[in-house]
């Protein structure tokens, strides 16, 4: 046969699907912690999102695609002295921010220099140190749930949203995923699948097989629930917030890390201001958040953490085509409904006023928080890690606490 | 090894391109040349039906029977070598009557995009706001209608055309030098972004394929560089030529080239204005004004300061930089080595062996570039050969080698659904958004839900293939519904191929429709 078979398969190769799903999925612990990672994948346009409302040289560098000061006509929404927030999600992420259940981290990004969204993104889902030897296999929520699962009390059931496994969460830690964005009538009832898995067992694809069989159970119910709620909303949801939701009926229940990525980011050319292209991508983005806190139910959004990352940010300055080009720091997104009181509602972190002067390379937002030090500060305070097990998460970083929560 | 199996040394590509031309004697004239004995290259003898499928799998969009018996006929040797200089060869008629009626095939595309255009801004001018909608609706259906119709082209190609190593090339660089049709302005272009820019070179000189993709309009709209003009760079399309069409991300270029060569790519861009006069420029730059179709050389866009790339000064001025630019990275051992592993990504294993990857990059870098010098390095490699069968499937793969399995030569209808397939499996032809193009490693694909999804593609051909054979959506299935495949002669050549844990499954159906979903999502069927 075709196949390249390993041994660790070996011991699940005689068991029964049944019994090889339950080693696969154990239910997560009751009242566990949730982190959700969304990854904005092409470098979204922070300066844009979080506006740096204080910033004269803002407004001198973007003199087309700026968005205007709070109080202006379509301005931003003052969040403080420094900040504002793009009117697109005053419905969305503004009330959450104004209730104490968001946070930004400015100024937030890798060491990374190759303004390259692949190279980047690839590097901030491994999550290791640049130098050195990396292990192109091992991702840092997978160490993370590896960590979390090998500490005995609790189980943990990692799951990406996305029609392929991301890099973030390779690696030994058993990870499962599935896109929700169109879910279908199943098509191979069980006892199909279980003729289907035989011909697996014992190949390295067979742990894939029987995930899939019985994630394809779990979504179609996660569905199945969401068609007999949908009476409550007048219009049904579409693109991310559909998936938002379905991802939160998922974690409520099943699943306790969660990662998406969202894309359509790469604005080069056109971007827009207040309103435009750039504009209804936040909307959108900002609704599926906004939606995914709310069908968490209190409870579980009370020991929900949901991270907004990217692989960096954009040019400060607004390039010829009204646009703007790859950059360096970006700005991360905590929520969650049990932020603490320093980091709810406020812009944390290492900042610094923004001029000519303070631009990284003339160009570009410095990186004065490393993610690997926020995350590993925000890991720890979440899961209760000791210094030995953050190690393996984010080996050779001291963290950094910003109480977020 | 054995003398029976290689190939003639590289030939130049002035006598290549005359084959190609249509010299048929000039192939025979070849076939003579004696290469050396190569180990690790099954000799006639030793090359039985099992290896005949496997070469197959790997070489083509998937075995099936009309490609077994051209290989059988003609031997390995002589049908490898026809696969890498094919002559022009015909589809099926079906096939290509289906080809010819779209409107894709009916007009030139500059035309074509000039008629869309002239359509848009006459239905952005209604002033009725119920008819401007529907006016631009109507607009917008005719674009999803021409990126619709260059899905089933390449679709019907992969599946019917005797050239198959040539298709399998021509998604490749397709991918190679992504565009995507998330980016609304290419819609209408990517038929000929095909057609013209990746298809005539597919086999050919990479430094061509470089500069066709670079200049065509899909790609200029696509990154941007339409819009990148002196002082006002715009460095998208710049950053993406040095780090994923040519030398890659860690070969020690800076960001100082990423924008000395943005500057080199200025005023180069698109116009869609059929009746546009060439603009007003002053004596000494008129000259240098370049309209090709839709292809634009703007003298007052260039930036014509001095300019300096991978530390050599850029000699040329005006558009003849680029061409300088572009040889250079063409002609770099860091493109030789990123272009020759990715190839065997894509058609030895995820991980190439580097030995194989450095003496292909040798063969690229001695032959300037021969894309097709390059792959035969790689058959006669005794990597290749024990690499067969163990190569994933992409979905695009696993969807065309199931239909060709499973209906033959006999030319589908509809092949939207297959579309669908493919659509379903995350694979769309000019669908990925970013312009690394689709991943062609096992890990990016058969993850769980992959895995289920596909089990479901598995049994929507197996069990009602008949989709791909109606004459409109609606219209009642053909019966039996399912493909004639079990049973038959190419399913009793398939079984000996087949694990002993398959064999058990298919024992178990209780109908030609289970029977057909069980080989289909067999793990077998998973490779190539």
């Amino acid at each position: 046969m075709p196949l390249h078979r390993r041994h660790l398969i070996q011991a699940a190769a005689a068991a029964p699907l049944a019994a090889a799903a339950g080693r696969l999925f154990a239910a997560p612990a009751a009242g566990g912690s949730k982190l959700l990672v969304v990854f904005l994948r092409g470098a979204y346009d922070c300066s844009n999102f979080l506006v740096p409302t204080a910033s004269d040289f803002y407004y001198e560098a973007r003199p087309r695609i700026a968005i205007a000061r709070p109080g202006e006509d379509k301005g931003a929404t003052r969040l403080d002295a420094d900040w504002g927030l793009h009117p697109a999600v005053s419905a969305s992420v503004l009330p959450l921010f104004q209730r104490g259940h968001c946070a930004f981290v400015p100024f937030a990004g890798t060491e990374d220099l190759s303004r390259s969204h692949f190279e980047t993104q690839d590097g901030i889902e491994l999550g290791q140190a640049l130098q050195g030897r990396r292990d192109p296999g091992s991702g840092f929520l997978n160490r993370l749930a590896g960590v979390l699962g090998s500490r005995g009390s609790a189980t943990v059931s990692p799951m990406a949203f996305t029609d392929r496994l991301p890099l973030v969460l390779r690696g030994e830690a058993k990870a499962a995923n599935m896109a929700l964005a169109r879910v279908g009538k199943r098509a191979i009832d069980a006892q199909r699948g279980e003729v289907i898995a035989g011909m697996y067992r014992g190949t390295d694809l067979a742990d894939s097989v029987a995930e899939g069989f019985i994630l394809r159970e779990e979504v179609q119910r996660a569905v199945q629930s969401e068609m007999s709620a949908a009476d409550r909303s007048a219009i049904s949801p579409k693109g991310f917030e559909l998936v938002a939701r379905r991802m939160a009926l998922l974690m409520r229940e099943r699943f306790d890390i969660g990662f998406v990525d969202v894309g359509g980011w790469d604005t080069h050319a056109s971007q827009g201001g207040a309103t435009g292209y750039l504009a209804s991508r936040f909307e959108e983005l900002g609704r599926g958040v906004a939606a995914f806190a709310q069908e968490m139910d209190e409870g579980a959004w009370r020991k929900t953490v949901v991270v907004v990352i990217s692989e960096f940010g954009r040019t400060f300055r607004e390039n010829g085509s009204q646009g703007t080009d790859h950059g360096h720091g970006t700005v991360y997104w905590v929520l969650g409904g049990g932020l603490s009181a320093q980091a709810g509602g406020r812009i944390v972190g290492e900042q610094q006023a923004l001029t000519q002067a303070s631009l990284f390379q003339n160009r570009d937002y410095p990186v004065l928080n490393e993610y690997r030090a926020v995350l590993g500060g925000l890991f720890t305070r979440m899961y209760g890690l000791s210094a030995a097990q953050r190690e393996r998460v984010f080996a050779g970083v001291a963290p950094k606490n910003l109480q977020l929560v | 090894m054995h003398g029976k199996f290689s190939f003639p040394p590289a030939t130049p590509f002035s006598m290549r391109r005359r084959r190609l031309l249509g010299s048929a004697g000039a192939m025979f004239a070849l076939a003579g040349c004696a290469g050396k004995p190569l180990a690790g290259v099954p000799a006639d003898a030793a090359f039985d039906e099992r290896a005949r499928l496997q070469w197959l799998d790997r070489v083509t969009w998937g075995a099936d029977e009309t490609s077994e018996e051209a290989l059988r006929r003609a031997g390995l040797r002589a049908w490898l070598r026809g696969q890498l200089h094919p002559r022009p060869a015909k589809l099926p008629a079906e096939a290509q009557r289906q080809i010819d009626a779209m409107a894709i095939s009916r007009q030139p595309v500059d035309q074509l995009v000039f008629g869309l255009e002239a359509r848009r801004k006459d239905a952005a001018a209604i002033t009725d706001t119920a008819q401007r909608t529907a006016a631009l609706q109507a607009y917008q259906r005719e674009l999803a209608s021409l990126v619709r119709e260059t899905r089933q082209r390449f679709a019907l190609r992969a599946l019917y055309s005797p050239d198959q190593l040539h298709e399998q090339m021509v998604w490749f660089w397709g991918n190679h030098f992504n565009v995507s049709v998330r980016k609304g302005a290419t819609r209408a272009l990517v038929a000929d972004y095909e057609e013209s820019a990746i298809r005539p070179y597919a086999l050919g000189r990479f430094r061509e394929l470089l500069g066709h993709t670079l200049r065509h309009p899909a790609m200029l709209l696509y990154l941007d560089n339409a819009r990148n003009a002196v002082n006002r760079l715009n460095e998208n399309h710049a950053r993406e030529l040095l780090e994923l069409h040519t030398l890659g991300v860690d070969s020690g270029y800076s960001q100082a080239d990423v924008q000395e060569l943005a500057r080199v790519l200025t005023g180069l861009g698109v116009n869609l204005k059929a009746d546009a006069a060439p603009p007003k420029l002053p004596p000494a730059r008129a000259g240098e004004y370049v309209r090709e179709g839709l292809f634009e050389f703007h003298p007052a866009r260039h930036d014509y300061g001095a300019k300096t790339l991978l530390g050599q000064p850029i000699r040329a001025r005006g558009l003849a930089e680029v061409d300088e630019a572009l040889d250079r990275l063409a002609r770099a051992p860091a493109t030789a080595r990123l272009v020759s592993r990715k190839l065997a990504v894509y058609m030895v294993a995820d991980e190439p062996p580097k030995a194989l990857v450095e003496r292909m990059a040798a063969v690229f870098r001695r032959s300037d570039g021969d894309i097709a010098a390059v792959l035969q390095a790689m058959f006669e490699s005794p990597e290749f050969a024990a690499s067969l069968g163990r190569k994933f499937r992409d979905p695009m793969h696993y969807a065309i080698a199931g239909v060709r399995l499973a209906y033959g030569t006999r030319v589908v209808r509809d092949v939207n659904p297959l579309l669908g397939w493919i659509d379903r499996m995350g694979q769309p032809l000019y669908g990925h958004e970013t312009p690394d193009g689709y991943a062609m490693v096992r890990n990016a694909w058969a993850s769980a839900g992959q895995m289920s999804t596909r089990f479901e593609i598995a049994r929507a051909l197996g069990g009602s293939g008949a989709v791909l054979f109606r004459e409109a959506p609606g219209a009642p299935l053909e019966k039996p519904p399912y493909p004639p495949l079990s049973g038959s002669p190419m399913a009793r050549t398939l079984e000996p191929s087949l694990g002993p844990d398959t064999r058990t499954a298919l024992a178990q159906a209780k109908s030609p429709p289970d029977w057909h979903t069980f080989l289909l999502a067999s793990p077998e069927r998973m490779y190539r």
